[in-house]
């Protein structure tokens, strides 16, 4: 199944999200809504949970290693491939774990958007979504994460589909 | 003269089954192979033909159909107990996460117990049309709050006794029921656990297979029903399931005779890949028509789906 190209959305090389987060004020601005300015991510309360299930990963590390699979599988997807065209996967490989990272009280720095930010304009389905999720079950599956940590994993991602589904 | 004759009640409607099953499958255009859904996220087809668990439906659809897409399943699902067998085939078709049309045969072989009653081979079907429309919630992504799917169901049956209509009758059975049924559905995410909650109004005696109601009591009961299911892996659940059931048919002229029991299921679902799904289980259907056969009717439940 081959899903229609879209046009590339930023220039290779240049950060990622910048143009759609600057898009989505321009978009808020024109609506005459508040400006959505690029707030920066804050890390959310977490418990002995987050921490436990941080340290069941690998830490940093080991989500670097699971986010190496899991860009490369994102990318060359014939289904969803097409959202992340244009966005260097070494970027992605970093922005990536940092999320996760900074999601379960890990203490990282994500210098990267908020998921509303960053998917905003992409018109992303659910069903574009789910295979998201599905890919991210794959390579948790590669790197050989016990299927009760890959669904705590996905317990604490699985929300932010409100986010991240745009129709 | 056999060729002047009409054909018995039992093959009308077996045609218009069929009718049905075409009109189906031609409404669900064969352009996308959806396989969005997560795996098993559909639950498998019930023995009303609407996705759920074994015996009772969840407030999923069936098919991996996801958003804006189509999906369809057929099933074949035979249970055998001791006395009895229970053979059985439908087809759903599912649309946006959001409806979901289905259809199911069922075709029960009474055994000794036709022969007891003076009816040697007699078998007793059943066609259910099913209507799922899941209103509200979404049963795997919320993780992070209570709220479950919910749907809500109508079934449509109606049966063909065979030799035993006039028994039916005579108890004051109708040979059709609606059931109207309201789900609720979800995913702990996190401990992998599914959890189903169902509340069925229905008049259906032995499910259906013996008749709608009694002379006794016509109205429709509300009976809940619970499903109970592990992920142990992404392509297998195992679970539990607890359905309850009126007892219409107790007291009867056959005093106690026709008294029926809960039925409950512990199964095994595996998903080897998206299109196929195999549900073995053991069942329990309580007693069938105790005043033949006082023991409980135990035994093996295999259900095959295959999804498009």
């Amino acid at each position: 199944m081959s899903a229609p190209r879209q046009p590339r959305l930023h220039q290779p090389g240049l950060r990622p999200w910048l143009a759609l987060a600057l898009a989505a004020c321009v978009a808020a601005g024109l609506l005459g809504g508040t400006p959505a300015a690029a707030q920066p991510v804050t890390a959310p309360a977490t418990g002995p949970e987050e921490a436990a299930l941080f340290q069941a990963l690998g830490q940093r590390e080991g989500l670097g290693q699971l986010a190496d699979v899991f860009v490369d599988r994102l990318l060359t997807d014939p289904r969803i491939g097409h959202f992340f065209q244009g966005i260097r996967p070494d970027h992605l490989k970093k922005q990536v774990p940092d999320f996760i990272c900074l999601q379960l009280g890990g203490g990282c720095a994500y210098d990267g958007d908020s998921m509303k930010q960053s998917h905003a304009d992409l018109k992303i389905s659910r069903a574009d979504f789910l295979r998201l999720v599905e890919l991210l079950q794959d390579s948790m599956d590669a790197r050989r994460i016990p299927f009760a940590v890959q669904n705590q994993l996905l317990a604490r991602l699985a929300p932010m589909h409100r986010d991240i589904i745009g129709r | 003269m056999r060729l002047h004759t009409p054909p018995p009640p039992h093959r009308r409607g077996r045609r218009r089954a069929a009718g049905l099953l075409a009109l189906l499958l031609l409404a669900a255009p064969a352009t996308h192979a959806a396989t969005d859904k997560l795996l098993l996220t559909g639950g498998v087809s019930s023995i009303d033909g609407a996705a759920g668990g074994g015996l009772t439906p969840w407030a999923v659809t069936g098919s991996y159909g996801s958003s804006g897409q189509w999906g369809a399943t057929a099933f074949r699902t035979t249970v055998v107990t001791q006395d009895h067998r229970l053979q059985e085939f439908g087809v759903a078709v599912a649309w946006n996460e959001t409806l979901e049309l289905s259809l199911a045969q069922q075709d029960f072989h009474t055994g000794a117990t036709g022969t007891a009653l003076g009816l040697p081979g007699l078998r007793l079907r059943q066609d259910i049309l099913g209507l799922k429309w899941q209103l509200a919630g979404d049963a795997v992504l919320d993780s992070d709050r209570a709220m479950p799917a919910l749907a809500l169901g109508v079934l449509a049956r109606q049966l063909d006794a065979g030799g035993l209509a006039p028994t039916l009758q005579a108890l004051g059975a109708r040979r059709h029921g609606v059931d109207v049924y309201l789900s609720a559905t979800k995913l702990l995410l996190a401990q992998g656990i599914l959890v189903n909650g169902t509340l069925r109004a229905t008049q259906a005696n032995q499910n259906g297979l013996l008749g709608f109601g009694s002379s006794k009591r016509s109205a429709h009961s509300l009976m809940p029903e619970i499903s109970l299911a592990w992920l142990a892996r992404r392509d297998l659940a195992l679970g539990v399931e607890w359905r309850r059931k009126p007892d219409n048919l107790n007291p009867s002229i056959l005093g106690a005779g026709l008294r029926e029991d809960d039925w409950a299921d512990v199964f095994v679902a595996w998903a080897p890949g998206k299109h196929v799904s195999i549900t073995a289980a053991w069942v329990d259907l309580g007693r069938i028509v105790p005043a033949v056969h006082p023991r409980r009717q135990t035994g093996a439940y295999l259900s095959l789906q295959v999804a498009l």
